[in-house]
């Protein structure tokens, strides 16, 4: 008796990941997910930050996808080694800096790497032709296969049919028949097909997994990067990115600015690595000082500080100035007028 | 069996359950293992995890701004 072919499915916690899956696992694979956390997973970290999100449910789909079909998922940190992705993508960014394509490379190299340490047979992707204008179209396709080095290992079930048959249909391990031949962006073929399996319930598909395709979030990242002259990051850097208000006054120094309670809490794990202004005459934001300032670049910070608080129309607000050798300064100060918050200042 | 801490305080989900994860590789069946996390988001995720690799939650808290899961490793680990 021939033994049970074993797959890895990338699971990202939308829709044609779980329907991918679920039409191998039909056909008597036994499937395990595999999700990849390069630090700019979208996945609820602003909702567990910001206080007035926490009545939303708070789920990460890829947990709750592999729930669903009731299957393991294998949580991988990807952070370091996707640096290289990021910084040196051979194919270029998106709109924004997602390097999608290189990035799916990478994703399915990776899963390649695990299928083998693990014994498992082949890998299965929610690819469709023609969905994504960087990374899912049909001369990106046979590029994820020899870049990644899986080749004729990945199934692409929702469009297997408009492709080359794989290893696992020549083989006879699944039956090219039972899989699909979706293709563009209609998201129609899988709505169908997600109320044939009876999925109820999945997470909008609207290409929004990654921080990178935000224009706002890659603006921060940039602006980081300029200001240090360096493109290294951790990930501490970039969580920072997705909290509060980024206000870049000078060159030399930007500004994060608590926008609520939960922000400012967040803000205050951080309170050891930066020099940190919070009024003490009125209630008002944590404030993290993100480079070097001199005494005039301190005042102006205060200003700024005392302009985000309930000071704001005060006369004089007090200003104190943690540094990072504990010492402290305190100052009195008028609080920034709107007129010179200058727009070109927020990042 | 043993007993076991995992601090994962100021982790951002999915970070708690991939420490946890990596954490309960290292351990045998039977072992506990208690994971102190900051983000609630790890109370609905770290079960989650457990409940799809075969492991038990014997205890599930919310004190202040900590959220507390104790794990019964199982049969996945």
């Amino acid at each position: 008796m021939s033994r049970q072919r074993k797959a890895i499915s990338l699971i990202s916690g939308g829709l044609d990941s779980m329907l991918a899956t679920k039409a191998i696992m039909e056909q008597g694979v036994h499937v395990e997910g595999i999700n990849f956390f390069t630090g700019f997973c979208v996945e609820g970290h602003t909702h567990a930050i910001r206080k007035k999100d926490k009545e939303k449910p708070k789920r990460n789909n890829a947990l709750w996808v592999a729930e669903q079909l009731g299957i393991k998922l294998h949580i991988v940190d990807v952070i370091e080694p996707y640096k290289d992705v990021l910084l040196n993508p051979k194919h270029g960014y998106g709109a924004n800096m997602n390097p999608c394509l290189d990035c799916k490379c990478f994703m399915v190299g990776q899963a390649l790497q695990w299928i083998k340490e693990n014994d498992f047979d082949f890998i299965i992707t929610g690819e469709v032709v023609g969905q994504r204008p960087k990374s899912q179209r049909a001369e990106t396709m046979p590029i994820v296969q020899e870049e990644s080095g899986a080749g004729d290992l990945l199934v692409r079930p929702l469009c297997a049919k408009k492709l080359p048959p794989t290893l696992p249909e020549r083989e006879g391990w699944i039956d090219r028949e039972k899989m699909f031949e979706f293709s563009g962006r209609t998201r129609k073929p899988q709505m169908a097909l997600a109320e044939q399996y009876n999925f109820k319930d999945y997470a909008t598909p609207a290409g929004g997994c990654c921080f990178l395709t935000d224009e706002t979030y890659s603006r921060k990242l940039v602006d980081m990067w300029q200001a240090r002259s360096d493109r290294e990051y951790d990930l501490d850097d970039i969580m920072l990115l997705k909290v509060g208000r980024h206000i870049r006054p000078r060159p030399n120094f930007k500004m994060i600015v608590g926008r609520e309670e939960g922000e400012n809490k967040y803000l205050e794990g951080y309170k050891k690595q930066f020099t940190y202004l919070r009024s003490t005459s009125h209630t008002g934001p944590l404030v993290l000082i993100d480079g070097k300032v001199n005494d005039d670049d301190l005042e102006l910070a205060a200003r700024l500080t005392a302009r985000f608080g309930r000071g704001k129309t005060a006369d004089e607000v007090t200003i104190e100035a943690t540094f990072t050798d504990g010492s402290v300064k305190e100052l009195q100060v008028e609080p920034l007028p709107p007129s010179q918050l200058k727009e070109e200042w927020y990042v | 069996m043993s007993e076991h801490t995992l601090e994962a305080r100021r982790l951002l989900c999915p970070m708690p359950v991939i420490r946890t994860q990596d954490k309960i590789k290292t351990l045998e069946k039977g072992d506990k293992l208690t994971v102190i996390c900051t983000d609630p988001g790890a109370l609905n995720d770290i079960p989650a995890w457990c409940r799809i690799n075969g492991h038990k939650v014997l205890e599930t808290k919310e004190a202040e701004d900590e959220v507390i899961v104790v794990i019964e490793v199982g049969n996945g680990a």
